[in-house]
Parts: C-alpha cells; sequence; structure tokens
C-alpha cells in the first residue's frame, strides 16, 4: 500500500500504516502535536478545526474533522501554526483580528483565521458566506468582520505559496485515479463505502463511531470532476463539488445558486459533491430538489453498463435508491433553462442549516396559462419529492392568485411531512402551501424574501 | 494611566497563532487514561440489571466502575449532594451517568461506553413543567411567595387588566470548547487541570470524592474556551471522575466530553412558563401585578433555587411597581438539571414583564415606549452628578432602595440617537406598502442587579509578587473564559504601580495560590478580583514608597509611580530599580490582597433586603422583518446604549455587550432545545440546535457605553458586564412581536423562541386565522 504523501505548514510528510478513517483533525492533534487545530463538535459544524488545503484547484477551507488522511495525498495542509511565517512574522489576518478585538474565549479563533486566511488569498470578500461555517460563541461576530474588512485588500504573505512539486508522483493509496477503474473495482468490492468528500461518512465514523469495511476515495477520480456543456444542458460530474457547482450555475441557474449559497457551510461545500448529495439519498439534501424542478437527469453505472434515469425516479423510498449493487452515480445533467425556476429554503437559522423544507418551483407560462408545472419538495417526504398532485391541479390553469389557492389543497395529497426537531408537519405541509403563494407573489413583483430587506 | 484604556485581550495573539492553550491541548504524560461515561438511555427508572462485559471486553479498556466501585462521596452536586457522579439503582434522566470508561484512548473509551446492556424498569418520567405541577414535584416544599403592597386588591380596583401567559425556552451553552479535565496523581492528593469557572468548587467536590482534605487537591485553570455560567457547576463530575482515577489507579487521567455528549449529560438555562396579571390605568400605569414563574429546573436541585429566586429579583426590571405578588415554582423534572446561564434567571423574569408591558400597550392602543416610560423608576443622582427627580423613597418588590437609576436619561438619548421615532413611523408607512414582509421595531430597557444574592460570596482575593527586577506575577480568584477578566485586573495592577500592563505577569487561576475563591459568575469578575488586585497591589506598593522615602529622607507621600518610574522626590528612577532598591532594602514584595462588597444584606425566604450592591443598566432598539408566509425573520438593525459605569476597558466592554446582545437574541429566536415524548434530547448537536451564525447578527450594529460612573465604589467606578447586556436580545423578541401585530387586529402572543414556526403562529393569531 501506498503512503500518504501531503505538505504539511510547508514540509513535505509521510504517513504509513494509519487506518484509512483517521481523520486529520486527530492525526494533527495528537499524532503530530499541532493543538492549535480545534475540536468544537467533531461533525463539521462548528468550523474550529478549519484548515486551508490546496491542491492544483487551489486553496480551499475544510473542517478537519471529517477529512481522512488519504484524501489529503498529494495536497497541501496549512493549519493555523503555518499560518504564521518562517520567521515568526504574523499573517494580515491574525494582526487584525487582534487589534479589532475579534477574539474572546479565543476557541473558535484558530479556525475563524483560517477561514479569513483562505478567503483573503483567493481574493473572497462574501465575508458573512465564507464565515457561515465558523461559529462563535462570545463576539456576535462584529469584530471578526471588521476584521476581515480590514484585510481583504492586505497582500498574501510569500510564506502562503504552497510548493506542490515537492512532492512525489505516487499513486493515491485508497483511490482509483479514473472512474472506469472506479467501475471495475466497485464491481468486485459492491460492500465497499465510496468516499467522495466525507462530509456524510465522516460521520459515520465520528458519530457513530462506526468501523468501515472497505473504502475507496474517490477525490483522484478527476474525470468525474468535470462539468460539460453538452446538447440541452450541462453533465455535471459526480465528483463535481457544491462549491464548483455553485460557480457554474450562477449565470445559467441564479436561483440555484442562491440555494448553493446556502448548502452547508464554505468548508462542507469545498469538500462535497453533487454525487454524494445525491447518491445518500437524504430527504433534506437540498441540491435533488431543485434538480427535480428543472428536469435533471441522473447517469449511472455498474463496470461497463450505463442507465439514465429521471433524477426523481432515483429515490424510492426513505433510505432506498434505485441503484444495484457495485453501481455507482456518474454524472448528473441539468437542463441548459429553466427561467422561472425558484428555490425556498426553510430552515431555523438562515445560514449552514438543514432544510426543514425546501421547496423549488419551475413553471413555465404559456401567455396567461400554465404550460407545464415542476415542483419538487425535499423535507415534505422520505425522499426528496415532486408535487405530482399539486402540479395536476396547476397545469393549463389560468395564473391567477385564485388558480393557487384553489391548488393548496393538493399539498395535503402530495404530502404527509413528519414533526420533528426542525418543524412540525402542520407547520411543513403550510408553508409548503405559502411557497407556492410567494411563488406567485415574487413573480408578480412583489418583495417576498426577508433577506433582501434593509432597514 | 492604564485603566480605561481599549487595550487588547491579553491572549489576541496566542488565539490568533493556536499557542493559547487549553485543557485539552496540554501535553500528556505517556500512561494517560482516558474516560468516558455510560449514559441511561431512559428518562426514569430502577436499573434491573446490568451487564458490562462487553464494555469490559473492549479494545482498549482498563477498568469500568459503576457506583459500586467509588470510595468516598459519590456526589457532584454543587449544592444538596442530589447529584451522583454514577447513577445508584435509579436513573432520573436521558443522558445520566451510570458507569465510567478507563480506557487507553479516547476513541476506546467512547466506542466501550456505548456496549453497556443496561436492562430498567421504567417509571413514569415527568417531563414538562405541567407533569410536575400536577404531580406536585418540586424543590423546597412549595412555591416561594414575595410581595409588596397589595396587588390583589390593586388589580380588583384598576380600570383596566391585562393578562397572559407564555413560555420560554431554555439555552444550551455552546461554548465552544467542551467541558474537559485532566488529573495528576501527586503526592498524598491530585492536580487537577479543569475547565471550569468555579476551581474552589471543584477541589471541594475532589477532596470528597477521594477522601482527602482539600489542602491536598490543587486545582489549575488558566483558560476556557466559553463558560456563560456552563462551567460553574457542570465541571466537577468530569473533574471527580479524573481524580478518581489518579487516586485509584495511580495514573494521569484525561476526560473530555464529546459535543453530543456534552449537550446531553449537562444542564441548560431554565425553560420557564410565566402568567401575569396586571391592573393598569388608562395610560399604561401598573397600579398592581401578580406573576407566576414556573421553572423547570430538571432532575436535581443544582443552582436552580438562586436562578429562580433571580428570576423573581427581576420581575420588575425598569419599573417601579407599588403593588406586587411574585409566585415562584422550582419544578423537578425527569431532564437534564437546568444549571446557571448568564443572567442566572434574570433574563427569564425580565422578559415576564417586557412581555407585559407590549401587551398592556396593545391591549390599550399605545406605544410601548411609552408605556414603558410610563413605569419607570425615576432617575437619581450618580457619582458623576446627574439630575435627581425622583421625589421620595422608590423600592423593588423585594424593598431594596433604588438609588442610582439612570434609565429615563440613557433612554432619552437612545431614542435620539437610533432615531427611533422616525423610524417607527417610517416602519409604520413600509408595513402599509407591504402585504407579505413585515418590519417591527422595539426599545427594551435593562436593569441588572450586582453581586451574588449568595451574600458570602461576594468575596474574593488576590496574590501579587513583585520581583526584584521589577517583573510582577499576577494572580487572584477569578476565572478567564473569554471575557478579558486577566486583562482588566492586568490593568488594575499597571495602574497601581504605574507601569505598562506588558510588565503584569497573568497567570493560571490556582486554588494553590489564592483559596476559597468564588465562582467567576454572577458578572463580578472584575468587581470582585479587581479590588482584591488593588489592595494587593497597592499594599506592596506603599511599602516600597515607604522604604524610598525613608531612603530619601522624604515622606511616602512625596513618592510617585507613573510611566514605569518611581518619583521619590525630585529623584526618579525605572520601576525595576526600585523593586531592586526595595528587595536590598529587604522590603517584602507579595502580599496578598482581599476584598468583601460592602452593604449587602438578604433574606431570600421573605425577599427583603438589599440582595444588590447596585445596578447595571442599558437599553436597546432592535429592527426586525419578519415573513407572514412562512414565519422566517431577521434582525435589521440594533442600537444599544450600555451603563458599564467608568468602563476599566470600553473595547472590551463593546465587545460584551455586541456578543451578549447577539447571544441573547439567539436564545429567543434559533435557539430551540427539543426534546421527544420519552424526554430525550434531540437537539444534542450545532447540525439541529442552532446557535447564531455569522450573518445573524444586525447589519447595522451600534454599540455605545452610557458615559457615567458607578455611584458606589467599585473598582475605579466601574460597574459588571458581564450578564446585563444579555438581556438586551429582548428588544429582538418585542420588535418581532411588534411586526407580528402590524398583521392583524388581536394580540400576537410570540412564544419564546421566536422560530419562524413561532412567529407564523403568532401571525396568525393576529389575524384570528390561528390558535
Amino acid at each position: 500500500m501506498n503512503d500518504i504523501a501531503f505538505l504539511l505548514n510547508g514540509t513535505p510528510v509521510t504517513v504509513s500504516g494509519e487506518s484509512p478513517t483517521r481523520t486529520l483533525l486527530d492525526w494533527l492533534r495528537d499524532t503530530r502535536g499541532l493543538t492549535g487545530t480545534k475540536e468544537g463538535c467533531n461533525e463539521g459544524d462548528c468550523g474550529a478545526c478549519t484548515v486551508m488545503v490546496t491542491d492544483t484547484g487551489g486553496t480551499r477551507a475544510l473542517n478537519a474533522c471529517i477529512l481522512f488522511l488519504p484524501q489529503l495525498h498529494g495536497k497541501a495542509v496549512r493549519t493555523v501554526e503555518g499560518l504564521t511565517g518562517p520567521k515568526g512574522e504574523v499573517h494580515p489576518v491574525q494582526t487584525a483580528m487582534v487589534e479589532k478585538h475579534g477574539s474572546q474565549c479565543g476557541f473558535c479563533t484558530p479556525g475563524f483565521v483560517m477561514s479569513m486566511a483562505a478567503a483573503q488569498k483567493n481574493g473572497a470578500t462574501d465575508h458573512d458566506d465564507y464565515l457561515a461555517g465558523n461559529l462563535c460563541r462570545c463576539t456576535g461576530y462584529a469584530p471578526i468582520i471588521r476584521a476581515a474588512e480590514a484585510v481583504a485588500n492586505a497582500p498574501v504573505p510569500d510564506w502562503m505559496t504552497e510548493n506542490l512539486g515537492a512532492l512525489s508522483g505516487d499513486a493515491a493509496p485508497f483511490a482509483p485515479a479514473t472512474s472506469d477503474e472506479l467501475a471495475e473495482w466497485y464491481e468486485s468490492h459492491p460492500d465497499a463505502v465510496l468516499v467522495a468528500g466525507a462530509t456524510d461518512v465522516g460521520l459515520w465514523v465520528t458519530k457513530q463511531l462506526r468501523d468501515l469495511p472497505e473504502v475507496a476515495f474517490l477525490h483522484a477520480c478527476t474525470d468525474l470532476q468535470e462539468i460539460e456543456n453538452v446538447e440541452g444542458g450541462w453533465r455535471v460530474g459526480a465528483g463535481v463539488t457544491i462549491a464548483a457547482l455553485r460557480r457554474a450555475m450562477e449565470d445559467p441557474h441564479p436561483a440555484f445558486a442562491e440555494l448553493l449559497r446556502r448548502f452547508a457551510s464554505e468548508q462542507v461545500r469545498g469538500a462535497a459533491t453533487i454525487g454524494g448529495n445525491i447518491a445518500n439519498g437524504s430527504p433534506i439534501g437540498d441540491a435533488p430538489p431543485a434538480l427535480i424542478a428543472m428536469g435533471a437527469r441522473l447517469h449511472l453505472r455498474k463496470g461497463d453498463t450505463r442507465r439514465e434515469i429521471a433524477l426523481e425516479d432515483f429515490f424510492i423510498d426513505y433510505g432506498k435508491q434505485d441503484r444495484a449493487k457495485g453501481e455507482f452515480v456518474e454524472a448528473v445533467t441539468i437542463p441548459d433553462t429553466a427561467p422561472a425556476l425558484a428555490c425556498y429554503k426553510l430552515s431555523k437559522r438562515f445560514d449552514q442549516d438543514i432544510s426543514a423544507v425546501c421547496g423549488c418551483f419551475n413553471i413555465d407560462l404559456k401567455g396567461s396559462k400554465i404550460e407545464s408545472a415542476r415542483i419538487a419538495f425535499g423535507g415534505m417526504a422520505g425522499i426528496p419529492k415532486r408535487a405530482s398532485a399539486v402540479e395536476a391541479a396547476l397545469q393549463g390553469r389560468d395564473w391567477t392568485l385564485a388558480t393557487i389557492e384553489a391548488a393548496l389543497p393538493a399539498f395535503a395529497k402530495d404530502f404527509t411531512p413528519m414533526t420533528d426537531m426542525r418543524a412540525s408537519a402542520d407547520y411543513r405541509l403550510e408553508t409548503a402551501q405559502n411557497m407556492l403563494l410567494r411563488y406567485f407573489h415574487e413573480r408578480s413583483g412583489n418583495p417576498v424574501s426577508v433577506l433582501e430587506v434593509e432597514a | 494611566m492604564s485603566v480605561a484604556k481599549p487595550v487588547t485581550h491579553d491572549s489576541g495573539h496566542l488565539h490568533v497563532t493556536g499557542t493559547a492553550r487549553y485543557i485539552d491541548d496540554v501535553p500528556l504524560p505517556a500512561n494517560t487514561a482516558h474516560l468516558a461515561f455510560g449514559l441511561s438511555t431512559v428518562a426514569h427508572g430502577e436499573i434491573t440489571s446490568m451487564d458490562l462485559s462487553a464494555v469490559r471486553a473492549a479494545p482498549g479498556v482498563i477498568a469500568v466502575w459503576t457506583a459500586d466501585d467509588l470510595p468516598f462521596a459519590n456526589d457532584v452536586s454543587p449544592s444538596i449532594h442530589d447529584e451522583p457522579l454514577l447513577a445508584t439503582g435509579t436513573v432520573h434522566y436521558v443522558g445520566q451517568p451510570i458507569f465510567l470508561v478507563i480506557a487507553d484512548s479516547h476513541l476506546a473509551a467512547r466506542k466501550a461506553a456505548r456496549k453497556g446492556r443496561i436492562i430498567y424498569k421504567e417509571r413514569p418520567a415527568l417531563l414538562t413543567v405541567d407533569d410536575a405541577m400536577a404531580a406536585g414535584s418540586r424543590f423546597e416544599g412549595g412555591p416561594v411567595i414575595w410581595t409588596k403592597g397589595d396587588a390583589a386588591k390593586a388589580i380588583a380596583s384598576a380600570p383596566r387588566v391585562v393578562e397572559g401567559r407564555f413560555e420560554m425556552g431554555g439555552q444550551e451553552h455552546f461554548y465552544l470548547e467542551g467541558q474537559a479535565a485532566l488529573a495528576l496523581p501527586a503526592e498524598g492528593g491530585v492536580i487537577v487541570q479543569s475547565s471550569t469557572q468555579h476551581p474552589t468548587e471543584i477541589q471541594h467536590k475532589v477532596a470528597e470524592a477521594i477522601g482527602v482534605p482539600m489542602n491536598a487537591v490543587r486545582v489549575e485553570i488558566r483558560r476556557m474556551g466559553g463558560g456563560f455560567g456552563g462551567k460553574e457547576s457542570q465541571g466537577n463530575a468530569l473533574a471527580v471522575s479524573c481524580a478518581l482515577v489518579a487516586r485509584l489507579l495511580g495514573r494521569p487521567a484525561k476526560m473530555r466530553y464529546d459535543r453530543d455528549d456534552d449537550m446531553v449529560i449537562t444542564g441548560k438555562r431554565h425553560d420557564f412558563r410565566i402568567e401575569y396579571r396586571a391592573g393598569v390605568d388608562d395610560t399604561g400605569r401598573i397600579l398592581g401585578i401578580e406573576f407566576l414563574q414556573l421553572a423547570r429546573c430538571g432532575w436535581a436541585m443544582d443552582l436552580s433555587l438562586p436562578v429562580a429566586d433571580r428570576a423573581m429579583l427581576h420581575s420588575d426590571n425598569a419599573y417601579n411597581l407599588e403593588h406586587v405578588r411574585i409566585e415562584s415554582h422550582r419544578l423537578k423534572t425527569n431532564t437534564q438539571s437546568a444549571t446557571a446561564y448568564r443572567g442566572f434567571g434574570g433574563p427569564q423574569g425580565m422578559l415576564g414583564i417586557e412581555r407585559a408591558m407590549d401587551h398592556i400597550a396593545h391591549q390599550l392602543g399605545l406605544e410601548p415606549l411609552a408605556v414603558r416610560k410610563a413605569n419607570f423608576y425615576a432617575d437619581m443622582k450618580d457619582a458623576s452628578g446627574g439630575s435627581t427627580s425622583a421625589k421620595k423613597k422608590q423600592t423593588t418588590p423585594y424593598h431594596m432602595e433604588v438609588e442610582d437609576f439612570i434609565l429615563n436619561g440613557l433612554v432619552t438619548k437612545l431614542e435620539a440617537s437610533s432615531a427611533f421615532a422616525t423610524r417607527k413611523a417610517a416602519i409604520a408607512k413600509w408595513n402599509a406598502e407591504n402585504a407579505i414582509l413585515k418590519k417591527g421595531i422595539s426599545l427594551t430597557p435593562v436593569k441588572f442587579g450586582i453581586s451574588f444574592t449568595l451574600t458570602h460570596l461576594n468575596q474574593a482575593g488576590a496574590l501579587v509578587h513583585v520581583y526584584s527586577d521589577g517583573s510582577i506575577h499576577l494572580n487572584h480568584g477569578g476565572t478567564e473564559m473569554g471575557q478579558g477578566l486577566f486583562r482588566k485586573v492586568s490593568q488594575v495592577a499597571a495602574a497601581s504601580f504605574g507601569v505598562d500592563v506588558g510588565a503584569i505577569a497573568i497567570t493560571a487561576t490556582d486554588t494553590a495560590k489564592v483559596p476559597n475563591t468564588s465562582a467567576t459568575a454572577a458578572s463580578s469578575g472584575s468587581d470582585l478580583n479587581g479590588m482584591a488586585v488593588k489592595a494587593a497591589c497597592d499594599t506592596i506598593r506603599d511599602r516600597m514608597a515607604d522604604y524610598l522615602a525613608r531612603e530619601h529622607q522624604t515622606v511616602p507621600a512625596k513618592v510617585h509611580f507613573k510611566e514605569g518610574k518611581v518619583f521619590v522626590g525630585g529623584d526618579e528612577m525605572t520601576f525595576a530599580e526600585a523593586a531592586s532598591r526595595c528587595y536590598m532594602g529587604r522590603v517584602s514584595l507579595s502580599s496578598t490582597g482581599f476584598y468583601a462588597t460592602p452593604k449587602i444584606t438578604w433574606d431570600r425566604v421573605a425577599g427583603r433586603g438589599r440582595p444588590f450592591y447596585y445596578f447595571s443598566y442599558g437599553a436597546a432598539v432592535s429592527e426586525v422583518v419578519i415573513d407572514t408566509l412562512t414565519g422566517e425573520n431577521r434582525i435589521l438593525r440594533a442600537d444599544i446604549l450600555h451603563d458599564a459605569g467608568a468602563s476599566l476597558n470600553p473595547a472590551l466592554d463593546i465587545g460584551q455587550v455586541e456578543g451578549a446582545y447577539v447571544q441573547g437574541a439567539g436564545w429567543l429566536t434559533t435557539e430551540e432545545l427539543v426534546w421527544d415524548d420519552k424526554g430525550r434530547l434531540r437537539t444534542h448537536a450545532p447540525s439541529t440546535y442552532k446557535i447564531p451564525a455569522c450573518s445573524d447578527r444586525p447589519r447595522i450594529f451600534n454599540v455605545a457605553l452610557w458615559h457615567g460612573a458607578n455611584r458606589e465604589d467599585t473598582i475605579y467606578r466601574s460597574k459588571a458586564v458581564g450578564e446585563p447586556p444579555f438581556m438586551h436580545g429582548i428588544s429582538v423578541f418585542s420588535a418581532l412581536s411588534d411586526a407580528c401585530a402590524a398583521c392583524g387586529p388581536n394580540y400576537p402572543d410570540l412564544q419564546a423562541p421566536a422560530t419562524s414556526e413561532a412567529v407564523l403562529a403568532a401571525v396568525k393569531r393576529a389575524r384570528g386565522t390561528g390558535k
């Protein structure tokens, strides 16, 4: 078996003999004694463990608590200890955080400075978005944002450059290099766990304390990470990260891109893949409802056999997908236009939360008539699901408030939602109906989003 | 002088470079054992059998202990010894520790702890305040009732009566650093490092558990990664477990809770139901008012009595109530034992009357701020000399004279700086033009009592050394949890010696240096420890002045310490030279210092006395927007004017205010604790329990400090600042209620936390279309 080789704070390191599900966080703290990176939640929700990871695609902030060591092969990892220069020079974000009083208890601070340094390196200034995955309980965030604003235009210190060429070219351990290799291997190891970003599987290990059987990491399958312009749309490889998909969707599908802005956090979007988000069959994964509403098609592969289905047909029942043993999600095709698409995510907190209800509407009009309606929801059933009865109640009718109101009772035919810690069944059903009203009002030009209101 | 300056946090550089050390970062001896608890899976029941063979057989397990294995006190309660470290026969909540796994790694301990096979004979569980009231399950014999005047009679004869009832949820502390402890065996005892706000309590509980006197236990804490009250008593179980292993197995032991375990095991803010009935006149002036407070305390007493007391003590908030009756039930339920949380019951009591104010205004068709002002206490002169408008003695419902009230002037200033009236009118216009989105605005005041209500806790000690090179070593009984206490106290020390704060070495809180400390709680940290440190420093400085004056044949009054120098008559020398001379002159350069808060006296049973040395004040204006289709809501703008007295450090104080406001807003909006009908907490990780994120802070966030001085003789006339600004979050709840009220004619009866779901329900009530 090959060793795992990567740059740690600029210096090549080689890791041998570790379990493939050893997390970077545990290894940094327990094996390397680099205790600047903190464990706050061990599930990728608080950002105290944020580190910078650089590869040929650029620099990302990622959660070390749900990163497995093999995922780092051939990359550069920078922790808070490596943010300071070789002669002890402090990084501009560190200086700004001290001067702006951005730390109180200090426990979340290493994670914040890493997110800020990654953003600063990438020239990002959407401070609230790239910091949504870093929780602070002390400051109320105001001084942290002041610090982020203060360094937005500061030069990136030269010691932040990663020399990836210093690494040897060995193949990544536990990781097929192409989708062909993956297909062949997975067909003969159908009980193995496929790990793409590990933002879900990571929790099987850190929270459920599961010992995984065989594991294959997909990050080396670069041919799964492409977005191709094909006839009628975009073919998005399963290994495309949510972050990359969001960038690609900003122009053709701004409503979808905005939904993806609120998909988990910067650290999770940088690791999680669209294939994983679909394949795990979560009833509350945010991409599938939007993709279903757009009419996306799913591409599955087992060995050399490929098939294509409508995305909604992939989801059969809670925890049950139309996927044979040894078969994997290869790509999803997204239609090139859906100008009427609107996506409404309802969660307890706007950023970095899981949907209570996610409603996606794509209603085409011809004149004053509803020509077609594709409506899909997350959080309303055991699977992401189309609102077929509602669609039927709208199809061919006049685009009027009366039509909308007449269609509302059909929601109860489509959905029998559950009550849980995120929302009650009644609230889910009522807000699902109200989202259709919101869609009508929004298309009529009325302000409907609290996110767009100012004092 | 070093005080009153916006000096940065003493650990700022360590924080940003990852070199600030927390308990989990301490390098461990090679044979350190790691611990985890096996937890109850039922809310109430007898343990009929316990099969721990699979736990013992799990990889890496060194030992597994139950209550029977504990040699001395099996108790981690901070109050009445009702909280065993490990369950004894009966379990009282889901998450109660039953057995202790000792293993060779953290992961091995966690994995093994899940392998216990425990059979219970389940008993009915009391989960809600209704369950507990019906069963008469409460701490103390019956309700605690305090009265002033005759509320029932005043209400009966009042022109109008307003009454209501509402629920407010609890709150998880969500300190970013989870609970952690580490114990090393020592000769005759143990050395414990614990992430605790209360080192002496840890020392006390550890000593009892391992059967040694307190002098055999040393507890140290340099810093916590947040506390908020959650580390006042909840760290006992970890520290005691580690100490037991260190003592009985002779090896170092470390325990830290995984986040989910932390949230499932430890206590939270008390949730309350409050009922109110007020008799008012046509201007909204309260003639008489009654409160019923039902506090859900959980399974053990912990600190619930003083928490519930403080809720009663803040039932008046800023309002002069002539006739008042407060009845408080401290209900015992089969849930986590609710504990201290920033404000310590004050926020719950205060929300009760602020809610009543909004309800009165709505029912009478008055502007809520006008009703609030009609009920304010009268302003009194402060130490810097304000106007006196009080005509006669004004007292709280617990018969304490209010001598330092400043809110009339403060609120007037805030109204102007926030353009309150203009914005209120603009919002009304905006609401008339928008069918789906509605805005709301509210100004709420805070008057918060400062002192521990358990009077004897209002004391503090310090230990200061000046070394012969002029460097200064500072220690005191307070703990640093992020609030900047160590920085403030170092500013006090630097001021005494006239040196730069950089000359002061701040060291870990250590029970071997300063004994018998009170918890760093009740906002008291800088008040108490600042005074104790000043006493110690002044003692040394005066000794130095005496010696140097003798040496220069002058008088001590002619010795001055400033700007790192000492001026003696016409001569001057560096502070280092002065220290060296004093050392050569055989002057003691070490001293303890001690402080006990004056003036306070309190009878909690009768509800009479002066529990507080003084009050801290402030007011906040919040503007919000809601979506009437989903209940989604956001804070758009906040304006806060807060009274920190003569601030010791304006930057740190503003930081406390900003952070507290957002935390208070979180309590009343997104932070919802959900238990299922089996008593299982369903929100036990940040994936399901949502504290405010970056974008939840108001985009416009104006925080200023009131320029005043404490009329009482506190440390440089400053005021405590830890808890009081938390209650500025109430303005968010009140503004949300205002927005809901814009949707229809009825009172929206908003419940807390105002999640989207709660807001939508309130919108429907306002419209008369909901329950």
